[in-house]
């Protein structure tokens, strides 16, 4: 069956895309950066962190969960729009003890990589300094709940042969946290315990004595900013 | 009608001090304190983090010397990966952070040598006090030279830093048993064989002429330089297992102000048998002391005077001819003169410079096999010679790899006393009788406090600069005068 394609803009520029797509992958298509820090490509969306929020035909949406249509207007790289980015970038930080200066995920951490971007230079919300537990009982794996935004990126990508999740989320309300079901991660394989790692987008799964491998000037976002790989 | 006098906040030094000076009623010294009053807890909070985020997370301690922290970091997780000490690393691995130290003593050494101290002796201990900074160096005609010179020493130093750890300042070289990176050829090219000045020649030859430079000043200001402040004490280093001047690696030892062995070929896995550690209830900086000679006698120096009074040589031959001349000083005796610490802090400069060089030419530099690791221990001890003195690190882990005991005895700490000894020396000289305090009065306690190049922030492991107040109190504490020096 042919696939049908539609015409949409970003910000002035034409596009074009198979209907249907969401908005956040059919402008990475036509080589527009839209930010994210829960969506993964492959996975179904969940908008929980909301950074991707455009404007839709002047109202605001997530472009992780709302597909394209023909005739769409949308607006990303506007002062409205990267305003609101900023200031969910700004209330993660304060919201969790987020240290880049000892963090191993520094230099690869794409909440980090966002807060360059969007030039968050000093703090205009109070710290929270909320107490919270680094849980290192687990084998492989390290869940620090100090960085963990609950983007459940890890519930979602990390699942055994039965599609089974490794991760899930436990408590409530502003307790709610990441658990890591020990049986199942009592076996896991280097291999998923380092994807468990890499999904995540900060430093709130980490591979137990490892850290620090990979040197200053081959990290991540050490010479390109985030989404430089969309917007060439 | 006794007085006490407070010099707060200490200028050109690492963190902040101050000093207090009580004199009695015919204006003799009855007390002089230096007090270091700011508070940083690094000990606690690196518990529960995991051990390999320590080299990382404790170098923040410093901005100058971070190097000597994370090294000394990695170095007692070495043991607590099973890497063991001295030799238990790869050939590249060790080197690799041997040529890191030797960048930062170098770049450290030149940093306190030509920026903080050198306007002292260039222009004058009682100089306008406007003039006696690196800036007012740069301007000047007569030593515009020389202050270009200590820029580009510490930048060279900083670019080994950058190339060995991945920054100039807080890198991620050092790795519990061993380094992240080996020094690709580009990178051994650009610093052996860069454009003048920054190349490793140069920088030998102009470690030359800053020795030179001292020794000069020296012939002319003998009686000066000898008399400022000294005092007898006990000397601590680490010393390589044939005598030799070690910074990166070695045995604890220590010898009396006659240069009698206190003790030597002590592994320092086992210091806590030998070192001790006392507070007292004014400064929060804690004093350590030798066990074996009591909290009263057991106070000693660390540092550049310290490390040439407890070394046999030095292995390279101009710091090792530096080292012969400085010796015969005192008739190869432990030199106890506070401001020649000045002198053997350019003679490791030196050294450094020598080092660097040597070490760029070895391939083993180039080599891949960068980490290594043996069978895991809850506990490391970390030792290394800071350009300050001798920097103890103490780790233990629990069964998920979380810290959970650290205990750092950092050079400044091990200072504290002898620092506070010269304090009361220049208070004596310089104030006795006198009711006014003067600037360059002030300055004299400062410039005494520089020779030991103390990093307060890290002695209590706090951020910032470190200036120098005054104030004059009568005996229930009124304040009768103040002064402030300039930041």
């Amino acid at each position: 069956m042919s696939k049908n394609f539609v015409e949409f803009i970003i910000d002035g520029k034409k596009c074009m895309s198979e209907e249907g797509k969401y908005i956040i992958d059919a402008a990475k298509d036509n080589g527009v950066y839209i930010p994210t820090l829960c969506n993964i490509e492959g996975l179904k969306p969940k908008g929980a962190c909301r950074i991707c929020s455009v404007l839709v035909n002047g109202r605001p949406m997530t472009a992780c969960t709302t597909p394209v249509t023909s005739g769409m207007e949308i607006e990303n790289n506007i002062a409205q729009i990267e305003g609101i980015r900023k200031t969910i970038i700004e209330a993660l930080f304060v919201e969790g003890n987020h240290f880049c200066p000892s963090c191993e995920k520094s230099g690869s951490c794409e909440l980090q990589a966002l807060a360059y971007k969007y030039k968050m230079l000093v703090p205009r919300f109070p710290f929270m300094f909320p107490i919270r537990e680094v849980d290192a009982s687990n084998p492989k794996l390290i869940k620090d709940h100090n960085r963990c935004i609950l983007c459940k990126r890890c519930i979602r990508g990390i699942r055994d042969e039965n599609d089974r999740s490794y991760f899930a989320f436990k408590k409530r309300g502003h307790e709610v946290e990441i658990n890591i079901n020990h049986e199942m991660a009592n076996k896991m394989t280097d291999r998923l315990a380092r994807e468990s790692m890499d999904i995540c987008p900060v430093g709130a799964l980490l591979i137990k004595e490892s850290g620090f491998r990979t040197p200053i000037g081959q990290r991540k976002y050490d010479h390109l900013p985030i989404g430089s790989d969309i917007e060439k | 009608m006794s007085k006490k006098i407070t010099i707060e906040p200490i200028t050109r030094v690492e963190g902040h001090g101050k000093v207090t000076i009580k004199l009695d009623d015919q204006n003799n010294i009855e007390q002089t304190r230096l007090h270091i009053v700011e508070f940083r807890g690094f000990e606690r909070f690196v518990q529960g983090r995991p051990y390999w985020e320590a080299p990382v997370l404790v170098q923040r301690l410093c901005g100058i010397c971070p190097v000597s922290h994370h090294l000394a970091a990695a170095k007692a997780l070495d043991v607590i990966v099973g890497a063991g000490t001295g030799k238990g690393l790869t050939p590249t691995g060790e080197k690799m952070r041997r040529l890191m130290h030797y960048g930062q003593f170098f770049q450290s050494h030149a940093l306190h040598f030509f920026h903080l101290s050198s306007p002292d002796f260039l222009f004058g201990f009682d100089a306008d006090p406007e003039m006696r900074n690196v800036v007012a160096l740069t301007r000047s005609e007569e030593f515009r030279e020389l202050a270009i010179q200590g820029v580009m020493m510490r930048k060279f130093g900083q670019e080994v830093i950058r190339l060995t750890a991945g920054k100039k300042i807080h890198g991620t070289g050092a790795i519990p048993g061993g380094i992240n990176k080996n020094l690709s050829p580009e990178e051994r090219d650009f610093l052996l064989k860069g454009d003048d000045p920054l190349n490793a020649r140069k920088m030998v030859e102009w470690a030359q002429s800053a020795v030179d430079l001292f020794k000069d000043y020296y012939k002319k200001n003998r009686e000066f330089v000898d008399h400022f402040s000294r005092f007898p004490s006990n000397h601590l280093s680490l010393v390589r297992d044939d005598g030799a001047l070690d910074i990166y690696h070695g045995l604890l030892k220590a010898v009396d102000s006659e240069g009698r062995v206190i003790f030597d070929n002590v592994d320092y896995q086992e210091y806590l048998d030998f070192i001790g550690e006392e507070v007292r209830s004014w400064s929060y900086m804690k004093f350590p002391f030798i066990k074996s000679l009591g909290k009263e006698k057991g106070w000693y120096r660390v540092g550049p005077l310290a490390r040439l009074n407890t070394c046999d040589f030095i292995p390279s031959p101009q710091a090792q001819k530096e080292f012969e001349i400085f010796k015969d000083h005192t008739g190869g005796k432990p030199n106890n003169f506070c401001l020649h610490t000045h002198w053997a802090r350019l003679i490791e400069t030196l050294y450094a410079a020598e080092m660097i060089k040597e070490l760029l030419e070895d391939p083993d530099l180039q080599g891949n096999d960068l980490v290594t690791k043996g069978e895991k221990k809850k506990e490391g001890v970390g030792l290394i010679e800071a350009p300050r003195g001798t920097l103890f690190h103490h780790y233990s882990i629990n069964d998920n790899d979380l810290i959970d005991m650290a205990n750092l005895i950092v050079s400044t700490t091990n200072n504290n006393e002898p620092m506070n000894r010269a304090v009361n020396y220049v208070a004596k000289a310089r104030m006795t009788g006198k009711e006014k305090i003067t600037e360059p009065m002030m300055n004299a306690v400062e410039v005494v406090i520089r020779a030991y190049d103390p990093c307060l922030s890290c002695a209590t492991h706090a951020l910032g600069k470190m200036p120098l107040e005054m104030e004059l109190l009568d005996v229930d504490g009124k304040l009768i005068d103040y002064k402030r020096s300039r930041q």
